[in-house]
């Protein structure tokens, strides 16, 4: 059987491992992330939400997810 | 005489009206029942939001925007926790980017524990979101010379503080204020610093086209009450303010007529 291989992202400040060539779409979908309530940031650059499944992940990335909380 | 009409009287802010003059904060609550319940009451049509990191290993972690729809209330996107312009920046293009979010209110602090304002650094981030198409509401410190750049430089509205953010102190400053009325045809909202609703009716009466509200209604022993309080507080300010009141005199003046006394 052939091996998958992982690489190592971080998204909100957290170490994750995911499969190789997995795109941003994907890793969101697993992560449950309801897409119209959140901006995503791909190392510091804004990403368009109607892309993320063109968006092919690369190690060490760093994935930012945000939301609104309360505050004032 | 015709009774002021506060039904004609609406808050505009980069051309959208508003009926309310209050804006109140999403912070501080207990829970975000008890943060709508209180929204609820006080009548508010915009309520400020933070913008944060999502948890992504607690997925059943309840979402502000399943109890405020932001569909019937304006959010209001801060930039709170930020000392800088680029993370200022960062965050409101983010925010934009949760949903086409333009109206921003823009907060640069520049000390943690007094929580004042940095002027520099928000004067210079409001000249690059008004160039970016942000309707910028910004967050200042009571000084008309500053809230006059902060006009030249595209602001919206002018917000400056009462007194420290959470200090519930009222209005410290209010000739600065009424300065600040007189020079600006902006809209001028009070942020910050309020601690009952009285002082939501001074800043009325001074002039101020609204407040913003947080902790004083959100950390009150009874919220409820107090977001009620402070929707009466705005109207009765507004009211006031509106009816011109009379010249202060030194002297007594008699309410009854002095002739035909017995």
């Amino acid at each position: 059987m052939k091996k998958i291989k992982k690489i190592k992202i971080k998204i909100n400040g957290k170490i994750k491992s995911i499969t190789q060539n997995s795109n941003l779409f994907m890793v969101l979908k697993n992560l449950k992330i309801p897409l119209n309530k959140v901006a995503i940031e791909l190392n510091e650059e804004i990403v368009d939400k109607k892309k993320i499944n063109k968006i092919k992940l690369n190690k060490n990335d760093k994935i930012e997810i945000v939301h609104f909380i309360g505050g004032g | 005489m015709e009774a002021v009409n506060l039904k004609k009287d609406s808050l505009i802010i980069a051309n959208k009206k508003f009926n309310s003059r209050l804006i109140v904060g999403t912070g501080k609550y207990k829970s975000m029942t008890e943060c709508a319940k209180a929204i609820k009451l006080s009548g508010a049509e915009i309520v400020t939001v933070a913008v944060r990191r999502v948890n992504i290993s607690d997925k059943n972690k309840p979402l502000l925007m399943d109890y405020i729809d932001p569909n019937k209330i304006t959010y209001l996107p801060n930039t709170a926790g930020c000392f800088n312009s680029k993370e200022a920046l960062r965050t409101l293009r983010l925010a934009r980017e949760i949903g086409g979010w333009k109206l921003v209110k823009l907060e640069v602090l520049g000390d943690k524990k007094n929580l004042f304002p940095d002027m520099i650094e928000t004067l210079k981030s409001t000249e690059v979101l008004a160039k970016e198409g942000f309707k910028v509401m910004v967050y200042c410190n009571d000084d008309p010379l500053m809230a006059k750049r902060l006009e030249n430089s595209g602001a919206d509205a002018i917000m400056p503080l009462a007194a420290p953010i959470g200090s519930g102190l009222g209005i410290q400053n209010k000739i600065n204020i009424q300065i600040i009325r007189k020079q600006t045809k902006l809209p001028l909202i009070i942020d910050a610093g309020l601690g009952q609703a009285s002082d939501a009716t001074i800043a009325m009466e001074l002039g101020c086209d609204g407040v913003l509200v947080n902790t004083a209604i959100a950390k009150a022993k009874k919220p409820f009450e107090m977001a009620l309080a402070f929707k009466n507080a705005v109207i009765a300010g507004r009211q006031s303010y509106k009816s011109g009141r009379i010249d202060k005199v030194l002297m007594g003046n008699p309410s009854s007529p002095t002739k035909g006394i017995i």
